[in-house]
């Protein structure tokens, strides 16, 4: 378990340093990785450096269109969120296998347990529209963490913003 | 989340696997009631008292109050002190002391700084003394250790200038509940006093935290109401959040993560097991009590939609109370139990509704601007506190109709108030602007008298029990 965790961790720091880089594609399927380290010998039709089915693999795939965000106190899902979740649903649809999670979080500017049904429902919404995009139901689970787990630290709207959101999570 | 993993697994290392299952550390027992007994200090039965009444609140921040050690009878050795009970009326005297002091109605004097009486005085004051000493109001008392090893407590209440006694009572306790017997003499002398009822003698469930913003841990701890006898509930591997005592102190009904989702648990603090308040896949959050413990609000999302159900403490079917596209949340019971008041967002924002407890008749009751969450019934009943957002978030309370709004806080973020077993108090957690440090607050219902708690990290989510038994 240990082991295993700390491969996801050195994994996903290395997607973080590679994104840094260059840029993430922002439409799936990405080409084959001609752009990619030219010693890293090439896989065809698959992002390099992490195995599929983890979320090393699929921030590679989508970049940051894991994640999706909101407007304060809102829940429905503007048409950048909707691209973003079209990449997802087409990483889905690629990776049949794949499992996962959608946490839905909120800012810090709300009451601890109107949060969390507020994560409850940003999750919900993003998940009814992958579902609509064709993704099953059965592969996504959800869970709210309300303003418990901030990814932004500060308190002004730029960190508020970041805060309010749905990132998938996949699950093994 | 990985560090978080991490933390989890480190944490269960620590402990044996069945603890870390549920993330409950060891149990602190069951609450016993304290027994009263007739003080047998002196043979003379109290005489029929001067009524002494305050009408103005201002006329008590006067009340000079001398509160000396306690005497006892006969030195003797008892678990609540390694110096003795002659030791342990001192510290009786000083909880007692802090106790008025802490809530700003009084100006006690301690007994670090006045003459220690005998025990013949108890009964006998030395009354010229006292008034010399500048005080209106005397208080004396004992510790006497009984043969069982349980300890009897006598407080008294003198008038100085009237020569008179107010009030006594007596309680017997084993030795480690004598700050019981502390906070039953406090709310004697506070209730006499002011005619208002106790307050003293409760604990507060709350949520403690450390760690950075981002990587919070989030303990379910229990004090008293002067913050002794902390204790951590939890280890800390699983998020607990929004603690509620169940009226008899029996139980905690609490959120915890540790299955990965947030769902309502009932810890029996007796036994130390838990349950789900209801088997269900869906999230649950937002547990409330009814005023007889028989009942438990909970606050369900199904497919993203939060309502607001009532199910037996016992366990069995639950009743959807709310039925809205709106996140409806949280509840609040009247103190008689016949209505609830609680948040929806149906509205548009945040506001704050009042159903009857079959969830029938509802109806907003706050048009004031701003928006209204988190509503905690007073037990009194007569008046309704909130979290009112207009820009910050300050505690604020209203009568049950939704008029005479008045906010009592003027933090950056002051949020989830609640109540004293009195009504006279409110409590909350204060957060800070960008370290999203926080901490538990109080303030009384004039607006005056904020203060915080001390707490040995900080601390959220605050959940004031009733007065003991």
């Amino acid at each position: 378990m240990n082991t295993k965790l700390a491969t996801i961790l050195l994994l996903a720091s290395a997607t973080g340093l590679a994104a840094c880089s260059k840029k993430a594609p922002e439409v799936l399927p990405p080409a084959p990785t001609d752009t990619a380290q030219p010693t890293q010998p090439a896989m065809p039709a698959q992002p390099s450096g992490a195995q599929p089915g983890t979320q090393a693999h699929f921030a590679q795939a989508v970049g940051s269109s894991t994640t999706i965000y909101f407007d304060t106190d809102r829940y429905n899902v503007d048409s950048q969120d909707a691209a973003a979740l079209q990449a997802q649903a087409q990483y889905f649809a690629r990776f049949p296998q794949v499992t996962f999670t959608i946490e839905g979080h909120a800012d810090e500017r709300g009451t601890r347990e109107y949060n969390l049904a507020l994560g409850e429902r940003r999750a919900n919404s993003a998940k009814a529209y992958l579902v609509s995009l064709g993704v099953d139901a059965n592969r996504i689970s959800v869970v709210s963490y309300g303003k418990e787990r901030p990814v932004a630290l500060a308190s002004n709207e730029a960190a508020y913003a970041q805060n309010r959101r749905a990132a998938s999570v996949i699950i093994n | 989340m990985k560090p978080a993993l991490l933390a989890a697994l480190l944490v269960t290392a620590a402990f044996p696997a069945s603890l870390m299952a549920q993330d409950l550390g060891a149990p602190i027992g069951d609450d016993a009631p304290v027994e009263t007994t007739a003080t047998d200090a002196s043979q003379a039965q109290a005489e029929e008292g001067i009524s002494f009444t305050v009408t103005d609140e201002s006329a008590w921040q006067d009340i000079g109050i001398a509160i000396p050690a306690f005497a006892t009878d006969r030195e003797r050795a008892t678990p609540a002190n390694e110096a003795g009970t002659g030791a342990l009326g001192r510290e009786v005297a000083r909880v007692i002391t802090a106790n008025l002091r802490n809530n700003g109605l009084f100006k006690p004097v301690g007994p670090d700084s006045l003459p220690q009486p005998g025990f013949t005085q108890i009964t006998a004051p030395a009354f010229p003394t006292w008034s010399g000493q500048g005080a209106e109001m005397l208080v004396h008392g004992y510790v006497r250790a009984r043969d069982d090893g349980r300890l009897v407590v006598g407080c008294y209440l003198y008038d100085v200038a009237l020569q008179s006694e107010l009030v006594r009572e007596g309680w017997v306790v084993a030795p480690a509940d004598w700050r019981r017997a502390a906070h039953k003499c406090s709310d004697l002398i506070f209730s006499r006093l002011t005619g208002e009822s106790p307050f003293f003698d409760s604990r507060i469930a709350y949520i403690a935290e450390t760690g950075p913003k981002d990587r919070r841990v989030k303990r379910l701890a229990v004090m008293d109401s002067d913050g002794a006898n902390h204790r951590f509930l939890t280890l800390g591997s699983a998020t607990a959040l929004t603690p509620r005592y169940s009226p008899d102190y029996s139980k905690i009904l609490y959120l915890s993560y540790v299955d990965g989702n947030p769902r309502i648990y009932v810890y029996d603090i007796g036994t130390g097991k838990q349950t789900l308040v209801t088997e269900n896949r869906n999230p649950t959050i937002a547990p409330r009590w009814s005023p007889d413990g028989k009942h438990i609000l909970y606050s369900m999302a199904v497919a993203g939609n939060t309502d607001i159900y009532r199910v037996p403490a016992t366990g069995g079917a639950s009743i959807k109370l709310t039925d809205n596209p709106g996140i409806d949340v949280g509840g609040s019971y009247s103190p008689d139990g016949t209505k609830i008041v609680f948040e929806s967002d149906r509205s548009g924002s945040q506001q704050c509704y009042v159903m009857d407890a079959d969830g029938k008749n509802q109806k907003r009751i706050s048009f004031f601007g701003g928006r209204c969450a988190t509503p905690e019934w007073s037990p009194r009943g007569d008046q309704i506190a909130f979290t009112r957002i207009a820009g910050d978030f300050n505690v604020a309370v209203m009568n049950t109709g939704g008029g005479n709004m008045r906010v009592l806080t003027r933090g950056w973020q002051d949020e989830a108030p609640t109540w004293a077993p009195n009504g006279r108090i409110i409590q909350f957690f204060r957060t800070e602007r960008n370290t999203g440090r926080s901490g538990i607050w109080q303030v009384d219902l004039t607006g005056q008298n904020e203060r915080r708690l001390p707490t040995p990290v900080d601390a959220s989510d605050p959940a004031w029990g009733p007065i003991r038994p």
